[in-house]
C-alpha cells in the first residue's frame, strides 16, 4: 500500500527530539495484486524532520502475502495461485540538510512468490526514490504544535524487472513523480498526522507489442493513470516506545478493471484502503538505535490483493556536524 | 531565503508533472499510417484464383448507372455536400480508413480476439461453463476465442475477403466506371487518387465480407462492429472516393460472398470441436493403453481439454487425409529415458530465468487476453504489408494465404496433440515452474512451433527479401515454449517443421493463383 516512510518522533525527558524512522514501500507492492508500490513509495508520510547534518540510515525486511483479490469489484481466490506472497528487503535513509529540509532515499529488493499453480516466482532490486521534504511552518496551536508540510518525491526503476507479469511482478515500472501536503498536530505526548499526494506516472513499456485494456493498443507503450493517496496516522510518543495506528488509501485516478478471469495489468485501476500499527522501540543503552514493526492489513480493495503485510527494521543516526555534542539529537520541531 | 526556496520547489514539481502529463500520450503503430497508395492496381485480378467462389460472376453484380445521369449526378453532389462542412472527427475518420480497408478489419478482427481470449471462471461446484452461440452475451462470453478459434477466425475473414474483392475486381474491370473525381474534378479527393475503377467500391466490399463473417464469428459485438462498417462507409463517401452506388454494390457483393464461407463454417465441424465428457474420458483411456502418462489440466479445478477435436476442422489448403498425414511420427514415450532428458532439460530452463528468457517468452506468450499466435503474425505480416504497399486485393489475398495456413496448421496441430495425448513438463516433474501460463492442452506439439513454422514459410515466399528474418522470428517463437518451461525441446522443433510442411501448401497454391508476386 501506498504505505512509505514513517518518521517517529522521539521526545526525550529534556524536551529535545531524536528522529527515527523507517520505510515500508514494498507494502505497496505487496498489497497489491500488484504493486501499486512503486507509484506509493514516494515520501514519507510522517511529520518528522531530522536535525541539521544528521542521517538517519536503516534496513527493513517485510513479508506480505494474500489469498484473496479483488478482480475488479469481484473478490476472489485462485486455485492456481494459491497465497501471493513477496518479501522485502529495503535500505533507506534521510539526511538533514537543515532542520526545515531533509532529503531522503529508498531503494528495496523484493522477491514474489505463488503457493500454487505453475507460475515461477520474479525477484529484484525495484525502484530507487527520492523525495525532498520540506516544513516551512511550525507554530503554537493552543496548547500544542501545528507544522505543515511539502514532499516532492521522484521514483524510477533502477533494474530491467518485469512489469507485466502481475500478480508475480515486483514493480509496475513507471516513473513516478510525487507531491504531498501534509500536517501534523503534537500535543504532549499524543500525535495526528494528515496526508494528501498526488502521484503523477509516467507511461511503461512491456515486452508484448500489444496489448488489450478495454480496446486494443498496437504498441508496447502503457499510459499509467495517476493516484492520489491520503494518510492518517495518530498515535503515542515517548523516549523509550511509540505506538501509532493508521488508515492509508490509495485510490488509481482511471484506469480499467481487471475482465473476469483475466490477468492483471500494469494499469489495472487499483485501489485500496488499509489499516495498520507500527512500533519503535529506542535502545536506550545504545543512542541513536532504534527498532522499528508494524502491521498492515488490506480493509478494501479493487484490482489488488487482501494483503497482510508485517515488517521489522533497525536504524540508526549518523551525526556529520561538527558539533559531536548535538549527536544524535535534532532540533525540536516543536515548542 | 524560504520563499526563494519555495518558489524553486514549486517550478521543479510544475516542470516535472508537465513533462509527464505530455510524456503520457501514446500512439499505436499504424495509427498515423499513410493512405494506402498501392505500387501497381491488379486490375486484372478479377482472373485470380479463388478458394470457395466456383467463378468472379457467381453473385451478380448489376450494370451501374452511367455517370452522366441525373441519378450519379446526385450521388456527386452527396460526397460535395458532405465535404462542404466536415469536422475534425470525420477527418480522422478519413485518415484511419485510408490506410486500407484489409489492414483496419484485420485489425478489429485481433482485437475481437484479444477482448474474447478468455477462458471461463468456474462453476460453484468446480465444472466448467461453456459459452454459447445462441446466447453470447450471457456469462460466459461467446466466444472464447482461443488459439484455434482465433486461427479459423483470422481464416475465414481472411479468405471471404479475399474471394470478394476478386469478384469486386473482375467487375470493376467489366463496367470500368470511373471514380467520381475522376469523374468531376471538383470533387475534393482526400485519399490518394486511383485509376481503378470505382464500381464496386472495394472498401465497401470488405466491409460487407466482413460485417456479415464477423455475424457469425462474434455475434455479441454487433454493436460495435456495424459502429465501424458504418464509419468505414461513411469515410469512403466523405473523402471523394466512392459514391453511393458503388459502396452499395461493394457491400451487397461482399455480403453474399461471405454467406457462402458461412454456410461452410457451419459445416466444418468446428462446432463440435468441444467434444463430450465421453470423448474427453476416451482420450485418457487410449493414451493409458499405449502405456503412456496421460495429459491432465494442470489447472485448478481441472479444467476440461481445449477443442480437443478440433483436429477434425475441414481445412482450406487440403482434404482430411492430408491433414492425418502431417501428423508427425510420436513422442518420446512418458516411460523413456528420452523424456526424462527433456523433462530435465525444461526443468534447467525454469531455473535460468533470466531477463532476456522473460522478454523472448513474454514477447511470443500471446496468451490470455491477446490476439494469439495467429493474430501476432497477421500483426507481424500487416506491418510489413504496409511497407509493401499492396492493392487491397493483394493485401487480402497475402493475407488469405497466411490465415488458412494458420488455420490449417492449428487443425494439424491440435490433432496431434489430442491423438498422442502427452503431458506437458509440469506434469512429468511438479517442480518445473513456468514463466508463462500452461495452456489448457496436451504438449506434443507445439502450437506456437507450428503456427510459426507455417507463418514464416508463407511470408518468407511472399516477400522473399525477409524470409531469413521470419525464419529467425519463427525459431525464437518456438524456443520461447522452452525457455518458458511449458514445452519439450521436441515439441518446439518438431512443431516448427510440422508447420512449415502445413505453410508450404499456402506457398504452392500462392504459386498458381494467377497473382503472381
Amino acid at each position: 500500500m501506498p504505505e512509505n516512510l514513517i518518521i517517529i518522533t522521539l521526545k526525550d525527558k529534556y524536551m529535545k527530539y531524536s528522529k527515527i524512522y523507517f520505510n515500508k514501500p514494498w507494502i505497496i507492492f505487496c498489497c497489491s495484486l500488484l504493486l501499486a508500490a512503486s507509484a506509493a513509495a514516494q515520501t514519507d508520510n510522517d511529520a518528522i524532520m531530522m536535525t541539521k547534518n544528521n542521517f538517519c540510515v536503516g534496513a527493513m525486511y517485510g513479508y506480505s502475502s494474500w489469498k484473496n483479490y479483488w478482480e475488479g469489484t469481484f473478490k476472489r481466490d485462485n486455485a492456481n495461485l494459491g497465497t501471493v506472497s513477496s518479501q522485502m528487503v529495503s535500505v533507506m535513509g534521510n539526511y538533514g540538510i537543515t532542520k526545515k529540509l531533509n532529503v531522503m532515499f529508498s531503494l528495496p529488493y523484493i522477491s514474489t512468490k505463488a503457493s500454487q499453480g505453475t507460475l515461477h516466482g520474479l525477484k529484484g532490486i525495484q525502484d530507487l526514490s527520492f523525495w525532498v521534504k520540506w516544513m516551512p511552518i511550525e507554530k503554537q496551536l493552543g496548547s500544542g504544535t501545528i507544522s505543515l508540510y511539502t514532499i516532492g518525491g521522484y521514483s524510477f526503476p533502477v533494474s530491467d524487472y518485469v512489469a507485466d507479469f502481475l500478480p508475480l511482478s515486483i514493480g509496475l515500472r513507471s516513473n513516478n513523480l510525487s507531491l504531498r501536503g501534509m500536517v501534523d498536530y503534537q500535543l504532549g505526548s499524543w500525535f495526528a498526522t494528515g496526508s494528501v499526494t498526488y502521484v503523477v506516472r509516467s507511461k511503461v513499456n512491456i515486452d508484448r507489442t500489444s496489448y488489450y485494456t478495454t480496446e486494443m493498443h498496437y504498441t508496447n507503450e502503457v499510459s499509467m493513470p495517476d493516484a492520489m493517496q491520503l494518510n492518517l496516522r495518530a498515535g503515542y510518543r515517548s523516549s523509550k516506545f511509540i505506538a501509532e495506528a493508521l488508515v492509508g488509501n490509495w485510490t488509481t485516478l482511471g484506469g480499467f478493471d481487471i475482465t473476469k478471469n483475466n490477468m492483471p495489468f500494469p494499469s489495472n485501476k487499483m485501489n485500496m484502503t488499509n489499516v495498520g500499527v507500527n512500533f519503535k522501540y529506542n535502545i536506550q543503552a545504545v543512542d541513536g538505535l532504534a527498532l522499528v514493526g508494524g502491521g498492515e492489513y488490506t480493509v478494501a480493495g479493487r484490482n489488488v490483493g487482501q494483503t497482510t503485510t508485517v515488517s521489522a527494521g533497525a536504524f540508526y543516526i549518523l551525526n556529520f556536524s561538527h558539533h559531536k555534542k548535538t549527536t544524535k539529537t535534532a532540533s525540536p520541531k516543536t515548542n | 531565503m524560504k520563499k526563494s526556496i519555495l518558489f524553486s520547489f514549486s517550478i521543479i514539481a510544475v516542470a516535472g508533472i508537465l513533462f509527464f502529463a505530455c510524456s503520457k500520450k501514446v500512439d499505436g503503430r499504424t495509427d498515423n499510417i499513410a493512405a494506402l497508395q498501392p505500387a501497381k492496381t491488379d486490375d486484372n485480378a478479377g482472373t485470380w484464383k479463388t478458394i470457395l467462389l466456383v467463378s468472379p460472376t457467381e453473385f451478380p453484380v448489376a450494370a451501374p448507372i452511367a455517370t452522366n445521369t441525373p441519378d450519379y449526378i446526385a450521388q456527386v453532389n452527396e460526397i460535395k455536400t458532405w465535404q462542404k462542412d466536415l469536422t475534425n472527427d470525420e477527418k480522422n475518420i478519413v485518415k484511419y480508413w485510408s490506410a486500407g480497408a484489409v489492414l483496419r478489419w484485420n485489425e478489429i478482427l485481433r482485437e475481437l480476439v484479444a477482448k474474447h481470449n478468455l477462458p471461463p471462471y468456474q462453476n460453484a461446484d468446480n465444472t466448467y461453463p461453456f459459452p454459447s452461440a445462441n446466447n453470447p452475451l450471457a456469462y460466459p462470453l461467446f466466444p472464447f476465442a482461443n488459439p484455434p478459434y482465433a486461427a479459423r477466425a483470422y481464416a475465414y475473414v481472411s479468405a471471404a475477403q479475399y474471394d470478394a474483392l476478386v469478384a469486386a475486381y473482375y467487375y470493376k474491370k467489366l463496367y470500368n466506371r470511373a471514380a467520381p473525381y475522376n469523374v468531376d474534378a471538383t470533387v475534393n479527393v482526400l485519399i490518394p487518387k486511383s485509376g481503378l475503377p470505382s464500381y464496386p467500391s472495394e472498401d465497401a466490399v470488405v466491409e460487407g465480407a466482413s460485417v456479415e463473417m464477423l455475424k457469425l464469428l462474434f455475434p455479441g459485438d454487433q454493436d460495435y462492429i456495424q459502429l465501424k462498417a458504418e464509419e468505414h462507409k461513411h469515410a469512403r463517401l466523405i473523402a471523394g472516393a466512392n459514391v453511393r452506388s458503388d459502396i452499395e454494390a461493394g457491400e451487397a457483393l461482399g455480403k453474399a460472398v461471405a454467406q457462402k464461407f458461412e454456410i461452410r463454417a457451419r459445416g466444418d465441424r468446428a462446432g463440435a470441436a468441444i467434444g463430450t465428457a465421453a470423448q474427453w474420458a476416451q482420450l485418457e483411456t487410449d493414451a493409458t493403453a499405449k502405456g503412456e502418462i496421460p495429459w491432465y489440466s494442470l489447472e485448478s479445478p481441472k479444467r476440461p481439454p481445449m477443442l480437443p477435436l478440433f483436429g477434425k476442422v475441414k481445412a482450406f489448403l487440403f482434404d482430411s487425409l492430408t491433414a492425418i498425414s502431417l501428423r508427425p511420427v510420436p513422442p518420446p514415450s512418458t516411460s523413456s529415458q528420452l523424456m526424462k532428458d527433456q523433462t530435465a532439460e525444461v526443468l534447467s530452463y525454469s531455473k535460468d530465468d533470466s531477463r532476456e528468457h522473460y522478454r523472448i517468452v513474454h514477447f511470443w506468450a500471446d496468451g490470455v487476453g491477446t490476439y494469439t499466435p495467429p493474430g501476432h503474425w497477421d500483426a507481424v505480416a500487416a506491418e510489413d504489408f504496409i511497407k509493401q504497399n499492396y492493392s487491397e486485393v493483394r493485401w487480402a489475398r497475402n493475407l488469405a494465404l497466411l490465415n488458412m495456413a494458420e488455420m490449417d496448421a492449428a487443425i494439424v496441430c491440435w490433432d496431434t496433440k489430442y491423438y498422442y495425448f502427452n503431458p506437458r513438463p509440469t506434469q512429468m516433474n511438479p517442480s518445473i515452474k513456468t514463466l508463462t501460463g500452461i495452456p489448457n492442452f496436451p504438449s506434443y506439439i507445439s502450437g506456437h512451433s507450428t503456427f510459426s513454422g507455417a507463418a514464416a514459410a508463407v511470408l518468407g515466399y511472399l516477400i522473399p527479401d525477409n524470409a531469413s528474418k521470419y525464419n529467425a522470428m519463427a525459431t525464437e517463437a518456438s524456443m520461447s515454449r522452452l525457455y518458458g518451461a511449458i514445452h519439450y525441446r521436441v515439441d518446439c522443433e518438431t512443431g516448427l517443421v510440422v508447420g512449415k510442411n502445413v505453410g508450404n501448401y499456402a506457398v504452392i497454391r500462392a504459386q498458381n493463383d494467377g497473382a503472381g508476386n
